[in-house]
């Protein structure tokens, strides 16, 4: 028990300590993980838009589909996004295998599926309310489309928070395409898993009060806007 | 763009007839006033002229509609209007901007048609967070800022003090005097005389009669109409 007790007290130095190695884990995640929302972001919420205005064949198949994805498990993310990327894989000759852009990759694989869905059923209900006054208007539906990500705006910016909140946790995907190198690929839960087990508790724990702290500075983050912009907006 | 006919029209949703054959003229001039008691079908007929309905049945025809898109040269406000999410000003541009307008023209037009229907000082306000009277101004606004050969109104005064009913009634003059066909909806037999020329009777999804205003309410040509008047009267 006093075990924990040092390793907590030693994990709060590095932390307090502002200890560089640590640092520049944290910053590496914060680094791959938001590149990988804005990009999944940017593919995922036109997505979730024309699927939630669109009437085409096919669509409630995709809906499930997209639901389902939402529950892919990271390491198979990985592997999948490993064999694209290994040197005879299709995108092989890029050679971005181990390098943080991997990681970004496999983590936009991951969060696509989260963002499109979730934004799907906001958009869609939205869209039920507007549908006939944005006709009557004269909208497209493209143009529909764009009106309604621009009025969900603040529960979409949850739904990117959340998608943030999946990368920046996971290690399967990352730990797979990224392999952990020290300095290079190394993130907040891949360090986690090693220092575990290679029994460096401090360090192990230090890195997972700063990834505990960030979720739930985000997910207070999301309260608020939708609190203010609910007051502000109605 | 006008006369409007209507040809056995018929809507059915579910399987239920809601619109059962109805056939009608609408002049370009005279306000019409569609009554009839709840339920009877006088929203959806207002939204298969708009067009924003399919009829399963008949046919509407915009008979000096000559080519161009009669879409484009009508307006309605529904029953319950949806403010976008953004300020009041920015509602009525929205519209302007689907018509094409420049930006410049936008403005301009906007913020005129605010002063008009008195909510000048509002511009700038979230829409949703204004009253339910302001919010009824301001789909009016928005609607008539279109410069419209036919407004539809869905019940433009349902839950408005009398005040808030007077200037709207106002409006809508206003608006029929500068040459724009009115056709609208009320369960407010006061308004309907004051403001129709004549009255298009709806009961269960069926005209049962088209008759000048005055004579609607002397002498009833249907004995729907007769008991729907006496039953309302107060
Ligand atoms: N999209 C729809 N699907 C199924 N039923 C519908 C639909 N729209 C309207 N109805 C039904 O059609 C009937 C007529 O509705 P409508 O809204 O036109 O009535 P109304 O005359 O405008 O009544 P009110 O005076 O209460 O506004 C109602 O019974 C309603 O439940
Ligand atoms: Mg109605």
């Amino acid at each position: 028990m006093s075990g924990l007790g040092e390793a907590f007290a030693a994990a709060w130095a590095l932390i307090a300590g502002v200890e560089p190695g640590l640092v520049s884990i944290v910053l590496l995640s914060l680094q791959v993980s938001l590149s990988a929302v804005l990009i999944a972001s940017a593919i995922a919420l036109p997505l979730g838009a024309a699927i939630a205005v669109g009437r085409f064949p096919g669509r409630q198949l995709l809906i499930v589909l997209l639901n389902a994805l939402m529950g892919l498990p990271p390491v198979v993310v990985g592997l999948l996004v490993y064999l694209l990327l290994s040197r005879a894989g299709p995108l092989g000759s890029l050679g971005i295998l181990f390098t943080p852009s991997a990681m970004v990759v496999a983590q936009t694989v991951l969060v696509v599926p989260i963002i499109a869905a979730l934004s799907r059923q906001v958009i869609e209900d939205a869209w039920r309310e507007y549908d006939e006054q944005l006709r009557s208007l004269g909208a497209s539906r493209p143009s529909a489309a764009l009106t309604l990500i621009w009025d969900t705006r603040f529960s979409l910016v949850t739904i990117v928070l959340a998608g943030f909140g999946r990368a920046a946790a996971e290690v399967g995907a990352v730990m797979i395409v990224g392999g952990n190198i020290d300095g290079v690929t190394r993130v907040m839960t891949t360090a986690i898993a090693l220092e575990t087990s290679k029994g460096d508790l401090p360090l192990a724990l230090g890195l997972g009060l700063v990834l505990l702290a960030l979720v739930l500075l985000l997910n207070a983050l999301a309260a608020l806007i939708r609190e203010l912009a609910t007051r502000r907006y109605g | 763009m006008l006369p409007l006919e209507l040809h056995n029209l018929r809507f059915s949703a579910g399987g239920h007839p809601i619109i059962r054959g109805i056939s009608a003229r609408l002049e370009a001039g005279p306000r019409s006033i569609i009554l009839g008691p709840n339920g009877a079908g006088k929203s959806v007929l207002m939204r298969l002229c708009h067009g924003l309905l399919v009829p399963s049945g008949g046919e509407v025809i915009w008979h000096g509609a000559k080519g161009g898109d009669p879409r484009r040269r009508q307006a309605m406000v529904f029953q319950r209007p949806v403010m976008l999410r953004r300020s009041a000003l920015a509602n009525v541009i929205y519209g302007l901007k689907l018509a094409g307008k420049s930006p410049r023209e936008c403005e301009l037009r906007a913020q005129d048609v605010l002063e008009v229907v008195g909510l000048a000082q509002q511009a700038s306000r979230p829409a949703r967070v204004l009253s339910g009277g302001e919010q009824q101004r301001l789909a009016l606004a928005r609607a008539w800022a279109l410069g419209p050969d036919v407004l539809f109104l869905d019940e433009p005064t349902a839950n408005l003090d009398p005040a808030a009913t007077q200037e709207i009634e106002s409006l809508i003059n206003m608006i029929h005097a500068a040459g724009t066909k009115i056709v609208m909806t009320t369960h407010n037999l006061g308004q309907a005389r004051r403001l129709g020329d004549e009255v298009l009777f709806i009961d269960r999804g069926l005209l049962k009669e088209q008759t000048p205003i005055e004579r609607f309410f002397s002498k009833p040509a249907s004995s729907e109409a007769e008991t729907f008047i006496r039953g309302e009267l107060p």
